[in-house]
């Protein structure tokens, strides 16, 4: 049985510029020492060593329990993707635990481990590896992954060759191609065609009904009621209401016109 | 507090991810730096063994002769080295120059540990955002790759065997002790100069520059012998210990047991001061990137 469990999770990121980030910079300012700044919602601060820092998450609880599909919705830059991210593990939170239980799979957005020089097929490979896929695991799935993808014969061309549409069909692909119990997405499936997107909907779907728990960070409401049991709020790092899609979304609708 | 509640959530994570069991904690203060390890070693392997090679071959992919450029251009360069060197400083070819090429070969590997130590993390850090996964694989796959440099470069000591006659004895075996002491300082490297580096971008640069001034300082150009007075130079240079292990096995000879004791000391020094910091402040290297 899968489930995520958090309890008081903090993420703040330090914030360096190539200034404060230099060596000789932090010897300068040991001496003349720092700046401050404000922000309305309180989230940049400044510590005794003047580092900036933004806070992403705030003191998140959130318990995912088995059979879960739980969509995160929000404005831009609310902590969406950091909190797909902590549970990914990507992130160690500054306070709170995290415990995670189940294999997870997740599409975060961004090309993991892609390299433009190695063709298609090399860098279904490379990933498969990535992802924890040993090479006859890889193996396996190669042919199924290659025909998903419906790239034909650019799948031996170098990646540096692909359309953005072709990246993202490749990127999904292979990210998709492992059995998890916890699935993670970030967002929509960004560039690629009617077709393809109808077609990796429907294998969404079919993992999202082998998977356990499923956690969405979308901006799109068709894909929330599509595939969405319940439905977090978050607003500058926290979650503000947890509950039914309608009811959170309409939370959100009336946050947005506020 | 029972022994799970104070399980940092950050050393759960990887081994789940690969459906596997967490094995037993670990309390002491590199613990966290060498789980990284063991895991990075134990179900990654296939993985940096793979980009290690993709890397030296998509750098010469579309070429002729690919990889052995490698070699070809360290054999163009000592070949120029001792046209000119050979005469100033007038010293016996069937000596110097297997002295020469075998110390530069050996330089070409520490050097490049060293300077590609600073970038393990940040040539990765697309990477090392998405995916959850021991850090360590990307210092494996740095040593790995410079192990299949050293590889083609060992193409210019056959060469200069054979050129000069310099059959190769037992105390050449010497050169795989050698290389398993280099590349545990390589791991060292990565972790100790890959996390200040990830933190504070001005350390690549500082680094380089000192690394181009120890070619310089180190015996390789040159002989110990030949400049008496400079003995403290050599005594208290690492690199000239790390340079020894494998040049004179090359050589056909066997390093000294203080050459072996030193080498030996400094990789244990090393490893313990790099795995005290990469576990400090391995959950941090992602924020930094």
């Amino acid at each position: 049985m899968a489930s995520v469990q958090l309890a008081n999770v903090t993420v703040s990121f330090p914030i360096y510029d190539s200034r404060s980030r230099s060596l000789k910079r932090r010897a300068m300012s040991m001496v003349t020492g720092g700046r401050v700044r404000s922000d309305p919602a309180g989230r940049m601060s400044t510590n005794t060593s003047h580092r900036v820092s933004i806070r992403a998450l705030d003191r998140i609880d959130l318990t995912i329990e088995h059979g879960t599909r739980i969509g995160l919705v929000g404005r831009n830059g609310v902590g969406k993707s950091t909190l797909l991210r902590v549970i990914a593990g990507i992130y160690a939170p500054d306070a709170g635990k995290v415990e995670v239980d189940g294999k997870i799979a997740s599409l975060l957005g961004g090309s993991l481990g892609v390299d433009p020089e190695l063709s298609g097929r090399e860098n279904i490979e490379l990933r498969g590896l990535f992802l924890g896929l040993s090479k006859t695991e890889i193996a396996q799935r190669m042919e199924d992954v290659v025909e998903f993808t419906e790239l034909g014969a650019f799948i031996d061309m170098p990646f540096r060759a692909y359309s953005a549409g072709m990246r993202a069909r490749l990127d999904f692909a292979i990210s998709t191609a492992i059995e998890a119990e916890i699935f993670l997405l970030d967002e929509g499936l960004g560039a690629g065609d009617a077709s393809f997107i109808d077609k990796a909907n429907q294998r969404l779907e079919r993992l999202a009904a082998a998977a356990g728990i499923i956690v969405v960070a979308t901006h799109s409401e068709a894909l929330l009621r599509k595939t969405c049991t319940t439905a977090a709020f978050m607003e500058a790092g926290r979650i503000v209401a947890l509950g039914s899609v309608d009811e959170v979304l309409k939370l959100y609708h009336a946050s947005l016109a506020a | 507090m029972d022994a799970q509640s104070d399980v940092r959530p950050e050393a759960v994570a990887p081994e789940q991810r690969a459906g596997l069991r967490h094995p037993r904690e670990w309390t002491f203060p590199g613990a966290a730096g060498l789980r990284d390890l063991w895991l990075g070693w134990r179900d990654y392997r296939e993985l940096w063994l793979a980009i290690g090679w993709y890397d030296i071959r998509k750098r010469y992919r579309r070429s002729v002769l690919g990889p052995f450029w490698i070699t070809i251009s360290l054999g163009a360069f000592i070949a120029g080295l001792s046209f000119i060197y050979l005469p100033l400083i007038g010293a016996n070819a069937n000596t110097y120059l297997p002295y020469l090429a075998f110390g530069f070969i050996a330089w070409q590997l520490i050097s490049h540990l060293v300077t590609d130590g600073c970038n393990v993390f940040i040539a990765n850090a697309s990477i090392i955002q998405q995916l959850r996964a021991p850090l360590s694989i990307y210092i494996y796959q740095t040593v790995w790759r410079h192990l299949i440099i050293f590889a083609h470069n060992l193409l210019i000591y056959v060469v200069i065997v054979l050129a000069f006659g310099l059959w190769p004895s037992l105390d050449t075996l010497l050169v795989i002790p050698g290389l398993i002491l280099v590349c545990i300082n390589g791991v060292s490297l990565g972790m100790l100069l890959g996390t200040l580096c990830a933190r504070f971008r001005d350390i690549p640069p500082i680094v380089s520059t000192i690394v181009q001034m120890l070619f310089l300082l180190t015996p390789i150009l040159w002989h110990p012998d030949q400049i008496p007075g400079r003995k403290m130079l050599v005594l208290f240079n690492p690199f000239y210990y790390l340079v020894e292990i494998l040049r004179q096995p090359l050589q056909g000879q066997a390093p000294s047991l203080f050459i072996w004791g030193v080498a030996s000391g400094m990789t244990v020094f090393g490893f313990i001061v790099a795995l005290i910091l990469f576990s400090r402040f391995r959950n941090r290297i992602v924020y930094w990137l």
